[in-house]
Order: structure tokens, then sequence, then C-alpha cells
């Protein structure tokens, strides 16, 4: 049993209701209690889809156990087929189905229904929603792709000289962050390349599309989460490789198209040569020299997350001092990111200790999730969002991709628009008692919004006392305590920088062993970590 | 039209008390009665909602809440897992352990709920039981209580019904020799209690207390000495039970709109043998405003065809207001459930041949819809944008719930709620 206040992933059955709304003609029987529909508004109002989600619930009450619900879920799937008409269908339970044990699929055979029926086993209590519309996603391309499978051993066909290479776009589903719009972008920058989508799947494609993806060259993974295992499947039964490149940040869509090219068999030096993107412009160009070493955390899924500490680190020179993920399953691929910045990894799925190492790392940005920012308005520290889970704000009316070089364009925007602006910065340090320039006043960019949750100061107490938010700092002879002078120029100090102020000065009183810190303290502490 | 509040509603040629009601089984579009948690947990400050379910239960209650993170909530969810189902963890363990955490954490609740789910009803995980254990370990700084707002037994607002149910039993006893007292039952908006109060203190009711109360230590007494109101029409169970404690129901309509409002009023005043002119004189002003403040929604509703897909079970009373304050159509009237007795004033009041509906078959009842092209359909979330794209104007039932809408000075802002949608639609040229 696990205490939860908020959680960054659905139950399984909501994972493969993002593989079937993503997709057209498929229909999903799920067994379930009244009350389950609520997963439908995430699809209508979060993403603001414009059709119900494909799915039929079979809606069972108390006053059922004791009857037939096998009987209440052939009613059920036998009616969808008829009403819907659909290509194929998914069946399954959910948490509460599971329980009583049904087994949909035994039951829809019995059926003998006209379309395919693929029985989906996705345990509620053992797993969550980004491994069930993995696990959807590739039921599915086994159930279609598979009866076009080469013999075991036979070898790929050349490509015939003259014919342009194609690839499978595999991942995007319903209620993702921006796969929509990462999707025309990536599939705009294959074009450029000279390479076919031959389909895109699950978002957009129909059961009969996931037929044909035998016919694609090689396979681009766009999202591990969601698409890893279908992607391994493929390659071990039509030899299809898998381009293993993120396309996020200048960098890693350079990767991608390197690699892209390699196995497409055409030149990405024009590509290359042009990086059709602002961010580089952007970042070297001399405004941008107040981002140099700004303290960033970073909590998402695991794509995201890597993703993001690689631009934030390379391509916006931020320093990134935290970085986590939800996503267990890709815990190890977190973890070895998190040694490149020498940052300890951050795996849980637990709100309350993503919310606490935030606020203990005192950053100056926070790239995560809608729930890191709530977190982060919490604590008065500027937010973009950068993964699932999602909010009617993530999908927004203009075309937004994170991947590719538009992506870029994006990512540079998104980050940097938060943040207090150099000048404006500079301006706070230098008059920083203006009766204007309080603690409380938010960069004038961002309009009267949020009221800034300050790191406690104790008012200036009249003899020394210990500061009151730092009892774990004990020097030898006994805890630290600042002057009332000393504390009293440390809030002359602009607020996103105080923190770490004080942290450096009790740090270096401590070394020290120095019982009160004085304004020499201060400055001394200054001098000794500016070198 | 003032002359409509004083119009009895019996021997009237309208009524729909012995109509007939379609009902219908199949898919329901609804929540269970676990969303009452959104509201119940800021309208008990004291309080903390403990859900004992599953990952699904974590993720309707976020995402009904909006994943709103301003403050940390009062409310979590005990997610079960394979080692609790399979018996390798004793479920009451671990039960014991979550809620010692979270009392830990949580020094300031008073009253905790131990909320049962679909899956903690499956397989019988007694937490009354664990309640009581629970209540022992942890007395008196904190009182444990629990109910079930499982979907396979609540739809959405049955669960206030059972959260409240269970406070009953734990209600003081009132003395016997006790200066009669009103109490008015279901969670309103503060706004709403206190001008209902100041209403009944200018009736000469002093003695007037609200139950769910601001605050779990101020439970109100109940007993032979008290008439309880239902402020809400969804609290069946929770009217059962008081009248076990010895409490009479009074029988009205519901407070919404200036005759509604008048109607409940005037219950609460013939029951406490109020003379019908001090009555008047008490209610003559508000219901006045109210009417005069519905006229500009009233030009734009009257003659328009409303459809009620079956959500919160104020589906009659709303029906009600707005075909007799608004002049609008009822083209169907659908619920969740039908309490015949709750609601045997509400159905006289409805105009003669409403179609009502309970129960749901969400499809079919979408083909009527669309084969009687309303003006205006009242739906959950799931349903409203797919509407609105098939041409249809739609009201989200669930901001029904969120505002306040009874009493007189809100009647206005309850038909702001539905003409709304369609003034935005009068004004878009996109």
């Amino acid at each position: 049993m696990q205490l939860t206040l908020w959680t960054y992933e659905g139950p399984t059955h909501v994972g493969a209701m993002r593989v079937a709304t993503a997709m057209e003609g498929l229909h999903y029987v799920l067994h379930a209690p009244q009350g389950d529909t609520y997963a439908d508004l995430l699809f209508t109002m979060i993403e603001r889809r414009n059709k119900r989600p494909p799915v039929t619930y079979t809606t069972f009450q108390a006053r059922d156990l004791g009857g037939d619900t096998a009987e209440l879920f052939k009613i059920a799937a036998r009616d969808a087929y008829e009403r819907f008409r659909p290509q194929a269908m998914i069946v399954g339970s959910s948490c509460t189905a599971e329980l009583i044990q049904d087994d949909p699929g035994g039951l829809a055979k019995t059926l003998g229904l006209p379309v395919p029926v693929v029985p989906l086993d996705l345990p509620a209590y053992q797993r969550k929603e980004n491994w069930a519309a993995a696990e959807t996603f590739y039921q599915l391309v086994r159930a279609f792709a598979g009866p076009h499978a080469p013999p075991p051993g036979t070898k790929r066909p050349e490509r015939a000289p003259g014919v342009r290479a194609s690839c499978n776009l595999l991942g995007a589903t319903a209620l993702g962050f921006r796969h929509r719009d990462d999707v025309q972008e990536i599939t705009h920058l294959l074009g450029r390349l000279g390479v076919d989508v031959n389909v895109a799947a699950p978002l957009g494609a129909k059961p009969s599309d996931l037929a044909r993806l035998g016919a694609a060259d090689f396979n681009v993974v766009l999202y591990p989460e969601t698409a890893g295992m279908a992607a391994t499947w493929l390659a071990r039964i039509f030899g299809q490789p898998s381009v293993k490149a993120v396309p996020i940040g200048i960098g890693g869509t350079c990767d991608f198209v390197t690699e892209v090219a390699a196995l497409a068999g055409v030149d990405p030096a024009p590509i290359l040569a042009e990086v059709p993107s602002r961010l580089p412009w952007y970042s070297r160009s001399v405004d941008s020299t107040y981002l140099t070493g700004k303290r960033v955390f970073i909590f998402a899924d695991a794509l995201h997350a890597i993703a993001a500490a690689r631009v934030a680190s390379e391509e916006l020179g931020f320093q990134v001092v935290g970085l986590g993920t939800y996503s267990r399953e890709f815990a190890r691929d977190v973890r070895e990111a998190a040694k490149r910045y020498g940052v300890e990894p951050l795996i849980t799925d637990d709100y309350l200790e993503v919310e606490e190492t935030i606020a203990a790392a005192h950053p100056e940005l926070v790239l995560g999730t809608q729930m890191e920012r709530h977190i982060a308005k919490k604590l008065g520290v500027p937010c973009a969002v950068i993964s699932a889970p999602v909010h009617v704000q993530d999908f927004p009316a203009r075309y937004a991709p994170q991947m590719g070089f538009e992506g870029a364009n994006v990512l540079f925007d998104t980050w940097v628009h938060p943040l207090m602006m150099g000048l404006e910065e500079h301006l706070l340090t230098m008059f920083r008692e203006d009766f204007e320039f309080h603690d409380a006043a938010a960069p004038s960019h961002l309009g009267g919004g949020v009221e800034r949750r300050e790191e406690q100061v104790a008012p200036v107490p009249p003899v020394p006392a210990p500061a009151a938010d730092t009892p774990a700092i004990v020097a030898a002879g006994g805890p630290t305590t600042w002057a009332p002078e000393a504390e009293k120029e440390l809030g002359k100090i602009p607020f996103f920088v105080r923190g770490k102020a004080r942290r450096n000065t009790e740090r270096y009183a401590h070394d020290r062993g120095l019982a009160v810190i004085t304004v020499e303290t201060l400055y001394e502490a200054k001098a000794h970590f500016a070198r | 039209m003032s002359g409509l509040a004083a119009m009895p509603p019996e021997g009237t040629a309208q009524g729909c008390g012995d109509a007939p009601v379609l009902r219908e089984r199949g898919q329901r579009e609804v929540f269970c009665g676990l969303t009452g948690i959104v509201w119940l947990h800021r309208k008990i400050q004291d309080a903390f909602f403990l859900v004992v379910g599953s990952r699904t239960c974590a993720h309707l209650i976020q995402s009904a809440a909006g994943v709103m993170i301003f403050a940390e909530p009062r409310f979590a969810t005990a997610i079960m897992d394979d080692r609790d189902l399979s018996g390798l963890a004793d479920a009451n363990d671990e039960l014991d352990r979550v809620v010692t955490r979270l009392i830990e954490r949580r020094p300031d609740i008073r009253l905790l709920f131990l909320v049962g789910s679909c899956p903690s009803e499956v397989i019988k995980l007694d937490l009354s039981r664990a309640a009581s254990r629970l209540s022992q370990r942890f007395a008196p700084a904190v009182r444990v209580l629990s109910y079930s707002g499982s979907g396979i037994e609540t739809t959405f607002t049955e669960g206030e019904d059972a959260c409240l149910a269970a406070l009953v039993p734990t209600l003081p006893e009132q003395p016997a020799d006790a200066e009669p007292a009103l109490l008015v039952v279901g969670a309103l908006a503060e706004v709403v209690e206190d001008q209902l109060g100041r209403l009944l203190a200018a009736l000469g009711i002093g003695n007037v207390r609200f139950l769910p109360p601001r605050r779990a230590t101020d439970l109100p007494p109940v007993g032979k000495r008290t008439r309880f109101i239902l402020a809400q029409p969804f609290l069946a169970e929770t009217a059962r039970l008081l009248e076990g404690r010895g409490a009479r129901r009074i029988a009205a309509p519901f407070p919404l709109g200036a005759e509604g409002t008048t109607l409940w009023l005037r219950a609460v005043a013939e029951a406490w043998g109020i003379d019908a002119a001090t009555t008047r004189g008490v209610t003559a002003v508000g219901e006045q405003r109210a009417r005069q403040a519905l006229t500009r929604s009233r030009e734009l509703l009257a003659g328009k065809r409303i459809f009620f897909f079956p959500d919160s079970q104020l589906e009659i009373p709303l029906a009600r207001f707005l075909a007799r304050e608004l002049g609008m159509q009822l083209v169907e009237v659908g619920t969740p459930y039908l309490h015949r007795q709750l609601l045997a004033e509400e159905l006289a009041m409805l105009p003669a041949g409403t179609a009502l509906s309970e129960g749901q078959h969400v499809d079919n009842q979408l083909d009527r819809c669309r084969a009687a092209r309303p003006d205006l359909v009242v739906c959950g979330l799931g349903l409203a944008n797919p509407l609105e794209a098939e041409g249809i104007a739609t009201k989200w039932s669930i901001e029904l719930l969120f505002t306040p809408i009874q009493g007189y000075e809100q009647a206005a802002d309850l038909a702001e709620l539905f003409a709304r949608p369609l003034v935005r639609r009068a004004r878009l040229r996109v």
C-alpha cells in the first residue's frame, strides 16, 4: 500500500486508451465499474478532442457482482461492434474487473465477432500507464504485422536503386506531450533528408496500417516509453533497425540526422551545414550571457529528462543541479545521464520526495511536468513544462514541437522566457533597496501573477540567534549563527541567489569553525567561492 | 410573476408525480462517489479523506480536481498493490502504517475518513472495523470514520450522501428538553449558508445548524426535537439515518431559483408554526430581487429546449427552475437515480408530460439527443466537447456542484450558467 497524493502516471487501462484513442478504426471494450468513464474527460477536456474516445465501458455495479458480469461484458462487446463497426477491437479489464477475473479475451472469442479482437493483459496492481501503452501497442503490432512476417532467418532484401528509403515513426499517442507537433516536425525533417514515412503509429494509424509496418527500411522510435517494446519486436521479426538518437535540441537533432542518413543511405551534409534553427545564435548572442550557470532542476519522463539535461547544459549553458524521472522502466538511462552532470539521480514517483529534493537544490529554473510546475509555483521559482503528465495548457493552439530544429526554437523560448531578463537582474542587484524592487515583485514581463513564497529570512534579531532554516549546520564548537548586520546584508542579495549565498556562507563558516557569521564572513565566503 | 410562488403545487394541471420513467441500463457516463471528496475536503476544514483503492482512484480524483496543487490537499489515496491482494502483506497492517504516517504528517487533522473504493469493496476489506481500530488508537486527537465512494455502489453525489451518513451516528444526542432545532443538510457554499442562516433568523428560527459542519469538532446535536431539511436532493441515506435518530424531515422543493427558495423557507416556517404574513415579510424582498435579476436570462432562455444527461441528481430541481422561472422547454430530464419521496414536491411542479429517464445507456441517450436537436444540453465533461463539435451547445454539469447556486442571491448566477453557452455562441464569428 502506497500513500499517494498525486500520481505521475494513471492506471494501466488509461495507457491502453491513449493508444486506442490515437488510432482510427479501433474500438476498446473495457470491463469496468461505473465511474471509470472519468477517463474520457482526459481526452475530451485536456486534449480538447472533438470525439469521445473509442471506448465502451461495461459499467457493472455491486448488484451485478453476484450475478453475471461476464454476460454484461458479452452484451457490451457485441453492441459495441454493431454500433461502431471498427476494423478491430481490443478488450481488457480495469483494476476492479481484474479482481473479478471474467477473462474478457476468452469471452470475446466466444462471440465470434467478424473482426480481429486483441486481448490485453495489463496488470493494474503492478504496472502503470506508460508500460501499458507500450504493451498495448506491442500487442497490436504483433497482431497485425505478425501475419506478414517473413520466415525466420530471411534476409531483408536490398532496396532497389532509385527507390527512396522509408521508415516508420513510432510511439506518438493521444494525450502525449506535443506528440502531434513532433510527428509533423520529424516527418518534415525526414522529408528534407529524402526519407519517406511508411506508417506513423499509433497516432493517426488504422489497424490495417499496422499490417504494413514491415515494408519500411527502419524504425524511428520517437518515444521509447510507448514504442520501445514494439520496435524491439520489429527488429527481431522484420530485421528493421531502430534509430536511437532522440531529436531534441540541436545536438540531438544533428545526431538523429546523421543516424537516419546512415541507415537511409542519404547525404546529411546539407542539413548539418545549415542547422535551420535560431537556437545556436540566440544562445551565443550577448543577451544570453546571463543564462550562464543558471541552476536548473529537471524531472520528467526519462526521454524528456535526459534530452533536457543535454540541451540545458550544452546549448543554453545552464548548470544541471538535479535530474530525475518517474519512469522506473528507464531508470538506468537516467542514472547514466545523471553521472555525466555530477548529480544524484532522483528515481521516484513520490510527489512529496520530488518537492523536497527540488526545494533543497535551490534551483533558479525547474524543467518538469505539470506537477513540478505547481511545486515551482509554491517555491516561487520559474518553471517550464517539458513532459507529461499534461494539462490543457500543454496542447497549445500554435505549432509547438519539442523535437527537430523548430523544436529547438520552442525550447529556447519556453525555457528562457520564465527567467528574469539579464538587465533586469542587474538593476535588481544594484538597487536592492529601491522600494519597488522588493522581494515579492515578480519579473515585470510576467505581470503581477505569482506571489513568491520566499525562503524564510528571519527578521533581524536583537542578539545573534541561529538562523531558523539551517538547523543542520553545526560548527565544531556549537551552532553557526548570523550576526544581525550580516543577516541584513544577506537580505540585500537578490532572492533568486540568496539561498545559494546563505548556504555557501554557512558552509564556509562551518568549515572554519566560525560560530558567528559577520558581514566580513559573508564577503570572505563570496570571494572564496568566486575562485 | 410573483404569483408563481404563491401557486400551490398540488391541484394544478401540471405535475409529474406519477409520470412514467424511462429506465435504461448500459454504459453510464458518470463519476463515482469518490468525486465528492473534491468539495467535501474544502467544506470540512479539519477533515482528511484517505481513499483505500487503486491507482485509478487516485487518478480520478486528481483529474476531477484539475490537479490543483496550490495547497497540500486534504485527500490522498492508499494505493493497493499486488502484495496487498496476494496476501503477502496484511492489508490491515499496511493501512495502519499508512494512516500513522499520514497523521504524523498532518497533526492538524481531527477527522479522518477511510473511503472505500471499487477494489476495496470487491476484496471485502472491512474499513469500518479498521476505522474503529484506528479511532481507538488515535483518540482523542483524531476520530476515524469510514464510508464507501465506490463506483459499484455510488454515483457522483451519492458519495456526499455516504459521507454524511457516516457522520450521523457520531452526532451528539440532543437533550430531551432542548429548544427545537433546525438542521440544514447538504454541503453548501459558505456564502449560501450565511444567507440562508440570516433569512431563517429573520423568520425567528434561531437554533439553526448545518451538516456537514465547517469543522469536524463542531458536530450538530440531533434528536427528537430536531427538524431537518435537505438543501441537496441526493441525500436519501443521510435522511433515513437522521430519521432513525428521531429527527423529522421537512418536505420541500429545493432552494434553487426564487420560487424554490421561497417554498423551501416557507416549508420551514410552516413547520415552526410561523404565520404566512410573517413569512411573506421575510421572503418578499429577496424573492423580488431574485426575480428581477432573472429577467435578462429569461429573455434569452425562454422557449429554448434543454436536454439533461444524468449526473448529480440535481437535474429535476434544476429542470423545474428552468421550466417555471425561465420558461425553458424540457426535452428530456435524465437523472442517475430518482428518489420519488424526496423529490415529490419537485416532481409535482414539473410540466406535465416531461420525459424523465433514470439510469443510463449513453449511446442510446446520445441518439435521442441528436434526434431532438435541443438548444442546450447539460452533460458531463466527457460528452461536452464531442457534442459541441457536433454543433450542440452544452453546459458542463460539474460546474453546478462547484458554484454557489442556491438561494435568492444566487438565482441569477444559476440562470447565467445556462445562458452563457448560448451568449457565447451568439458572439463568436469563428
